[in-house]
């Protein structure tokens, strides 16, 4: 499930990333250590290895679809989707698709929310993958599963960048692989 | 401005792609969905190459984003050109110091955040959005990049919507659009 259990042991690749990830404390409420990818997307040879890690792993498994989740997901889904030659399907937030959608409701792990795809974005029989920043609770990527279930697609695994400690231990979501590149860093210094 | 865009045949592939939704998000308005592009995997590889060809070697050291369609034609730009990626966002999702700037969309007001230190003093920067309207989105982004010491080389879009003047409110700086719906 995490990718240094997974044939990327002692990959310094892996590090490059964790290291670029920065803590933000009570974000957006407090005692929740908030894991910023946004200071991984400035490191150009960092953010590149994400994404490459992802690529080496899918290119050969036949992906016809990779869906992002809104809106961190937008920023590592599309570059995967062009590399492995799969279309990206953006899941949204109510109300942002201007097409006819399916919704699925679900809960954060701060709040709820609602989950949509865009009719005939996604066909039957479809082979995809789920792209997040982070996977928390598992609340938003089992949405995103339903939603590609419920039109036929066969979800293969879901990616994320970071996976925070509940799903420590769990292989699967839904049934679903994961795939998970880094731990959620700590503080360094107390402050 | 405008490159011989005309001309190049992944152009033509790329505006038949984009699909148009009527009285979206209100009566009157004809949105432009670039979600059907993203469907193609052959023209949405076009659009990019189309960006990355024009701005590889230029000394491009950002590429900003704006919420949210920005994100998903940004990063790839980014990634291939060498340059970071910087997401300029709605209020309150950034997590860090950040500063904002406010403008007026098509329909409706809004603000726009980046984050502190994520953009510095001499970086050459490009703009990045799905499409221009009235400008006023891209004009707030430029003012955020300008504001921390930036240089913003050019703003870059898919559409461009001609008959909102959104080109003129930019301020003399340099836009390229891949097409035009009127």
């Amino acid at each position: 499930m995490f990718a240094s259990e997974n044939g990327l042991k002692g990959d310094p690749r892996l590090k490059a990333i964790s290291e670029a990830i920065r803590v933000v404390p009570h974000f957006p409420k407090p005692g929740i250590m908030f894991q910023d990818i946004t200071t991984l997307l400035l490191d150009h040879k960092a953010f590149k290895h994400t994404v490459d890690i992802f690529v080496d792993r899918y290119r050969d498994m036949d992906i016809s679809v990779v869906a992002g989740v809104e809106a961190r997901g937008f920023m590592f889904g599309p570059s995967i989707a062009l590399a492995i030659g799969a279309k990206f399907v953006p899941l949204r937030k109510p109300r942002k698709l201007p097409g006819e959608v399916i919704s699925e409701a679900y809960e954060l792990e701060y709040g709820t929310d609602c989950l949509e795809m865009h009719v005939g974005a996604v066909q039957p029989g479809e082979r995809a993958l789920v792209i997040d920043d982070l996977i928390a609770t598992g609340g938003t990527l089992s949405a995103a599963i339903s939603l590609l279930e419920r039109v036929g697609a066969e979800v293969v695994e879901c990616g994320c960048v970071i996976g925070l400690p509940e799903v420590k231990g769990q292989c699967r979501l839904n049934g679903k692989p994961l795939y998970i590149l880094v731990e959620p860093r700590e503080m360094d210094n107390c402050c | 401005m405008s490159a011989l865009r005309d001309e190049d045949p992944r152009v033509h592939a790329i505006k038949t792609k984009i699909r148009v939704v009527p009285n979206f998000p209100k009566p009157g308005i004809m949105f432009q969905d670039i979600t059907t592009l993203l469907l193609d995997p052959k023209a949405f590889k076009d659009t990019i190459d189309l960006f990355v060809e024009r701005y590889k070697g230029k000394n491009i050291s950002v590429v900003a984003g704006i919420e949210a369609r920005g994100f998903i034609f940004g990063p790839p730009i980014a990634l291939a050109i060498g340059a970071k990626f910087v997401p300029l966002r709605k209020p309150r999702k950034l997590p860090g110091d950040v500063i904002f700037e406010e403008y007026t969309l098509e329909y409706g007001r809004d603000r726009l955040e980046m984050h502190v230190g994520a953009v510095e003093h001499g970086d050459r920067a490009l703009v990045v959005d799905d499409l221009i309207a009235t400008g006023g989105t891209l004009c707030a982004a430029m003012s955020l990049l300008e504001r921390v010491g930036a240089e913003v080389v050019e703003c870059a879009c898919l559409i461009e919507l001609p008959d909102l003047q959104g080109r003129e409110r930019l301020n003399g700086k340099p836009l390229y659009v891949l097409v035009e719906s009127h």
